[in-house]
């Protein structure tokens, strides 16, 4: 760090006082609140819940657009943008544990639960004709239903994010090197990737529930394909709507060569729903 | 540590930043100081402190004497639960958090926080998470009942207090992720030119771990909460056998983060009384570098010992085997920690002012509930002493004395700082004698119930049990009261006092001292230089 001369440019950067965190607050206590209610068949339960996401939607935009003002108005040096990339850094890897979670549920009922309860020290007694295969619905729960190929939609799926991984890629590559039109081109062929992913992933979830018989409540087989593939898809929807921001702001004439971190965030954001989604494929629907 | 420092320019600009703030309680909801949010953190802490303990009450009145009293069993089991919650996720944590806020910038030559809105942010998910706690209470089937570790199946089958239960899990958890991700980027990427990180202060490294620390697990809790909630309403099996799911999957995935917690609550206690043992034995802290590796060995070890807690749910024998051996293994860095202080203080002209009497009583009790651990981390003892009163006071060692007391010491030891007044220190030493007594008359009796049997979280228990529950609920009460003194010693010193000089404590070394009592708005408008 170099040092600073009084008179220089502001070494730190400090926000105004600000209501988009309150907002941000109501909005989460609405939502989760609403959504108990809901859960729990009371009739203002879901109204609740669209408050606070009407609430949760205002604060995204404004806190966001707040941000992206400040960035174009050239408040953020060299520091805060080092600070921003730390901060996405350990967001994403928070994320990763969010799904380590799920995975590490994933591992232990193929490999313990599973094999327990069909052994002779536990299950045999209780359920003599369970099989305990994977994949399974479970000793007691009576339902038929095909598992989900690999090969197929999923595959095509694999070709297709791991290619917007790339066109992301030659999109940074245009940006940084000034060319504004290729880097419009490639990020909306990103972004169009992304959402023929989307749309072949509830094909399939379609596909799953009506002819498969392969539901969320399918045993623990169901449950862990759905809840890993589900919250996948979400965070794959949460950033393709970041790219198509950054899409945007691109048409309004926003970064340049040396000043594009929330290009670069979004990007991040990708390849890590990216690598995730490699690990689903080996992980749930090859292996 | 660094001991000589020189700020370049100076507060001129301080007053300028006043002008176009809010006043009145819109200061306190939209503000992006880090000393603000700081005492909100803190203040919110000792007001969830309260309730936390009125729920204490209300359990040690009920088992004040055998035979159900005062409420119903079901009720009971909802006070055990939400103390839990409420202590862990509401005073201990958040107040490490204001800890945090008022003094990383300070000690690292920063004038705030790496993200300042989202700083406030962190704060204000608090109280709609706690609020959402404590509707629990009034909502058709009553509050979460199954203890704070939410076990399947109990907590499948509850009510909708449960549902709200792991919203504000959830809320709180983001909170947790977003303050933690703030103090590491604050602590990597704003600090003071010179200050490299093995000079910075231990509280700052005992923070950077414990950052880290909650980025990994608090997701973790999160995706076991949403695993609960989807067996609750939405038909998966994850922890449903009759689906191929099994209960125990989520003692798993709830002890991966619950383990890593018990330190998340520690550590930053650790950080607090490293930099107080120092100050009033006149000397560095002993073995500072030897102290940061036992911190992180720590944190790393934290992820392997989390079996440790399901030594009685049927696991095999060898990965209980390992389990109980990696546990033994954190004894070893924490008992550097431990041999450091004591050879800090060594040969130290030593003064026992209110923050070295926290300290000193945090060293003996952390001590005795270090060692109650070792007792239960060992195989057959915990297939005897497991889910009984041993536990219990084991955990309340460590964290009622371990991390509680190193917050009041603290508070005594940065207050004159915050307030710009010296603390009335015979208040605070009433404080210090009565807590220390009065602790040990709760919780040194459990130790004897437990060993002779008696379950935990129970309403009611046999006759021999009911001379010690006495004791211990005699105990809790004057424990409780006796915090009175603290809020009271608190709100003198912020109203009014003898004013105190920039550096209070002659042996204290650390950045903060270089500026004045009260600290200015922003502390470091430009940054000190350390050599």
């Amino acid at each position: 760090m170099s040092a600073v001369s009084p008179g220089a440019k502001p070494y730190y950067f400090l926000p105004q006082p600000s209501h988009w965190p309150i907002t941000g607050s109501l909005a989460l206590l609405l939502m989760g609140t609403g959504a108990a209610f809901w859960f729990n068949r009371y009739a203002a339960g879901p109204w609740i819940v669209l408050a606070g996401f009407c609430f949760l939607l205002v604060m995204l935009f404004g806190w966001f657009g707040t941000v992206i003002g400040e960035s174009e108005g050239r408040l953020y040096n060299k520091k805060v943008d080092l600070s921003f990339r730390w901060g996405m850094s350990w967001f994403i890897f928070s994320e990763v544990m969010f799904f380590a979670a799920f995975f590490g549920a994933l591992f232990y009922v193929r490999n313990i639960s599973t094999p327990d309860l069909g052994s002779a020290l536990t299950g045999r007694e209780l359920w003599p004709n369970y099989a305990a295969q994977w994949p399974t619905v479970g000793p007691y729960i009576k339902q038929q239903f095909s598992p989900m190929n690999a090969i197929g939609i999923p595959l095509l799926n694999t070709i297709i994010l791991v290619s917007s991984g790339g066109t992301l890629t030659l999109a940074h590559h245009a940006l940084k090197a000034g060319h504004r039109g290729a880097l419009k081109f490639w990020l909306f062929v990103t972004i169009a990737l992304g959402f023929t992913f989307l749309g072949l992933q509830a094909f399939e979830y379609h596909h799953a529930y009506t002819e498969l018989n392969l539901k969320l409540s399918t045993g623990v087989y169901g449950s862990t394909f759905f809840m890993l593939t589900g919250f996948h898809g979400a965070h794959v929807t949460i950033g393709a709507i970041m790219l198509t921001v950054m899409l945007v702001r691109a048409f309004r004439g926003h970064f340049d060569a040396e000043h594009h971190f929330g290009f670069e965030a979004a990007a991040w954001y990708w390849h890590f729903v990216d690598v995730v989604w490699l690990l689903l494929f080996v992980l749930v629907y090859w292996l | 540590m660094s001991s000589i420092t020189q700020p370049i320019g100076g507060h001129e600009h301080a007053h300028d930043d006043h002008a176009h703030h809010p006043t009145g309680i819109m200061r306190w909801v939209t503000t992006t100081n880090h000393k603000d949010i700081g005492t909100l953190y803190l203040w919110f802490s000792f007001t969830m402190f309260i309730v936390g303990g009125c729920m204490a009450f209300v359990i040690r009145a009920e088992l004040f004497e055998p035979g159900l009293q005062i409420v119903t069993p079901e009720f009971f089991n909802e006070m055990t639960t939400l103390h839990g919650l409420i202590m862990i996720f509401g005073a201990l944590m958040p107040g490490a958090v204001g800890f945090a806020n008022w003094m990383i910038p300070m000690q690292i030559g920063a004038p705030d926080m790496a993200f300042a809105r989202m700083n406030n942010w962190s704060f204000w998910l608090l109280p709609p998470a706690a609020l959402m706690l404590l509707i629990s209470l009034f909502v058709p089937g009553g509050a979460a009942g199954g203890g704070w570790t939410l076990y399947p199946p109990l907590t499948i089958e509850q009510g909708m207090g449960m549902d709200l239960t792991i919203f504000a899990i959830h809320i709180m958890g983001a909170s947790s992720i977003m303050g933690s991700i703030n103090i590491i980027t604050t602590i990597l990427n704003l600090r003071a030119p010179g200050m490299t990180l093995m000079k910075m202060p231990l509280f700052c490294w005992t923070w950077l771990i414990t950052a880290y620390l909650l980025i990994a697990v608090m997701p973790v809790l999160a995706g076991a909460v949403t695993m609960l909630l989807t067996d609750r309403h939405f038909g998966t099996s994850f922890f449903n056998a009759a689906g191929g799911g099994d209960p125990i999957l989520f003692q798993h995935v709830f002890w991966f983060f619950g383990h890593p917690e018990v330190y998340i609550i520690i550590l930053p206690a650790f950080g607090i009384i490293s930099e107080i043992i120092p100050t009033f034995s006149r000397k560095p802290l002993f073995g500072y570098a030897s102290m940061v590796y036992a911190v992180a060995a720590i944190a790393i070890l934290s992820f392997m010992v989390w079996a440790h807690h399901m030594f009685t749910t049927g696991l095999p024998t060898a990965g209980i085997l390992f389990y109980m051996y990696a546990t033994m293994l954190i004894a070893v860095p924490t008992g550097v920690k431990v041999f450091n202080w004591l050879a800090t203080m060594w040969k130290g002209s030593i003064s026992l002012e209110a923050p070295m009497m926290f300290a000193l009583g945090f060293l003996f009790l952390f001590v005795i509930g270090g060692f109650t651990g070792l007792v239960l981390g060992i195989v057959p003892l915990d297939v005897a002493l497991h889910d009984t009163y041993y536990v219990v006071a084991h955990f309340h060692y460590v964290m009622v004395a371990g991390t509680l007391f190193a917050f009041f010491g603290g508070v005594y030891y940065w207050l004159p700082k915050w307030t710009g007044h010296m603390y009335d220190e015979s208040l605070a030493k009433w404080h210090f004698w009565l807590s220390f007594i009065l602790f040990n008359v709760t919780f040194f009796p459990m130790h004897f119930l437990g060993l002779a049997g008696m379950p935990r979280r129970v309403p009611d228990y046999p006759q021999q049990f009911a001379d010690w529950n006495m004791v211990s609920s005699i105990g809790a009460f004057g424990f409780g009261l006796s915090q009175l003194v603290f809020l009271y010693a608190v709100i003198k010193c912020i109203r009014g006092g003898k004013p105190a000089p920039a550096k209070p404590w002659d042996g204290a070394t650390s950045l903060e001292w270089t500026l004045p009592s009260p600290a200015p708005y922003h502390s470091f408008e430009t940054p000190p230089v350390v050599r």
